[in-house]
């Protein structure tokens, strides 16, 4: 047989992408429901990780995620709680959800309690950066306004500058700012250093050399998270000695600054 | 069993042969995945692996190839090996296969497979392709291994993950070296290996 022919050059062709494609989607199909268990316990471990939960060992995410988040909510635009199935937040598909008008999305709450008996809420978040998505996990104090943790994670961001996002130092900065300035959502902005937020928002540093990818992330709150601005005021007026208290803290704070004595 | 020229094909590629020391074939990724131990190593299997059975099969197939697309069915063949390589590393380890993205999708574009494949397996048997691609593989891993070993002991002062520099060079005043973490020094550790190497092999020397 002449091995040069097109006849023969076509068909071993066709018959080598015949073979190969349906062994490729053989092992796709027979890894899948171990992939999907290794996805969803890294997402566990990125929720817990914003509760500064430390899951190190795999086979314990699952048990140490169910100790933590004791509800799943799914709240509207107007605050109110439309579905609170077992696992209903977590199920939530961002990518799809973000793409919705606000007033039709299902928001996700994860509503955890700490061991020291606080209640945490996660807020999930979903957003664009330099070379695709990046992704992120807010857990907010009980007081609605008081970031307690965050986490961020990307799939493809340039190591050593964009992928410093999900980093624990970058991470670590938003702890303890305010989503509201004075009663209104402002949530949290990324800016280089010397800038200043417009709308006078709480603001941290951004990635040197990350230009695109902090803005990212500043969109990103600002965007899944405006939507929760009902739900969270519900929860402000609901424990409202700490609401009061976090303007004067605020006032505080800027006094030192800008006086910059030494107690 | 090993004759000498299957010992050839094992053995040289470690050192007189080696892809990335003599051939300076593979560094992208030898650079990209050397800053810790572990992923050094995942990466260095992986290349063994996939080497070693495309080796294989195209050396069973040799003789079937036509040769006009030879080099669309080698790609065929390594592409498909990768694929595999990647949905059992997010199957059963999925942190490594995190942390090794894109790199692993890259083996494909590693010189190292597509030169083997031409160089060896399309003229010799599947046995003596077979151990070509893992002395071609370990070479590789070596290597990488090497780099990464300096890496992370100097760059996060760890090996696998463990902290080795005692406390106490901390307290007096030892600093991790966070420039061994970025590729440059990836490049200038290899430059240094190669440097070494050469040094020892006179015949390698370039007049």
């Amino acid at each position: 047989m002449n091995k040069n022919s097109n006849t023969y050059q076509i068909l071993y062709a066709a018959v080598m992408v015949l073979l190969v494609g349906t062994l490729l989607a053989f092992i796709y199909m027979a890894l899948k429901p171990k992939q999907n268990e290794n996805i969803a316990n890294d997402t566990r471990k990125q929720i817990l990780s914003a509760l500064h939960v430390a899951a190190t060992d795999d086979s314990q995410v699952k048990d140490i995620y169910e100790k933590y988040i004791t509800q799943d909510l799914l709240v509207n635009s107007e605050g109110n709680i439309v579905d609170s199935a077992k696992n209903v937040a977590f199920d939530v598909q961002m990518k799809k959800n973000v793409k919705l008008p606000v007033a039709e999305r299902k928001l996700p709450v994860m509503k955890c309690t700490m061991d020291d008996g606080t209640i945490k809420y996660v807020l999930p978040v979903y957003g664009a950066g330099l070379w695709g998505p990046i992704w992120g996990y807010i857990a907010v104090n009980e007081d609605g306004n008081t970031i307690y943790g965050a986490n961020f994670s990307h799939e493809g961001e340039t190591p050593g500058l964009g992928a410093r996002i999900a980093e624990q130092p970058f991470q670590d900065e938003f702890k303890d700012k305010h989503l509201f300035v004075d009663g209104e959502f402002k949530s949290v902005a990324v800016l280089k250093k010397g800038q200043k937020a417009t709308n006078g928002a709480e603001q941290i540093d951004a990635l040197t050399g990350a230009t695109i990818t902090s803005r990212g992330v500043s969109d990103m709150m600002a965007d899944c998270l405006a939507p929760y601005e009902a739900f969270l005021k519900k929860l402000q007026s609901a424990g409202g000695t700490q609401c009061t208290a976090d303007p004067a803290a605020a006032e505080t704070t800027e006094i030192e600054s800008t006086d910059n004595q030494p107690e | 069993m090993l004759s000498k020229k299957n010992k050839e094909a094992l053995f040289n590629p470690l050192s007189k042969d080696n892809p990335v020391l003599v051939q300076i074939l593979g560094i992208c990724s030898a650079l990209a995945v050397t800053a810790s131990l572990e992923p050094a190593i995942v990466m260095g299997i992986s290349v063994i692996s996939v080497l070693a059975f495309s080796n294989v099969i195209i050396s069973f197939l040799r003789k079937t190839v036509p040769t006009n697309i030879r080099i669309i069915v080698q790609l065929v063949v390594v592409a498909a090996l990768v694929i595999i390589v990647q949905q059992i590393l997010i199957a059963y380890n999925y942190d490594v296969s995190k942390k090794l993205s894109v790199f692993i999708g890259l083996i494909i574009t590693n010189c190292i497979l597509m030169g083997r494949l031409e160089a060896f397996a399309m003229h010799n048997s599947p046995w003596p392709s077979f151990l070509d691609g893992i002395g071609n593989g370990l070479g590789y891993t070596i290597i990488l291994v090497i780099v990464a070993f300096f890496r992370e002991l100097l760059g996060s002062g760890t090996l696998f993950g463990f902290h080795v520099i005692p406390q106490w060079c901390y307290e007096h005043g030892y600093m991790d070296n966070g420039l061994m973490i970025l590729p440059p020094m990836a490049l200038i550790t290899l430059g240094c290996i190669i440097w070494v190497h050469r040094s020892r092999n006179k015949d390698l020397q370039e007049n």
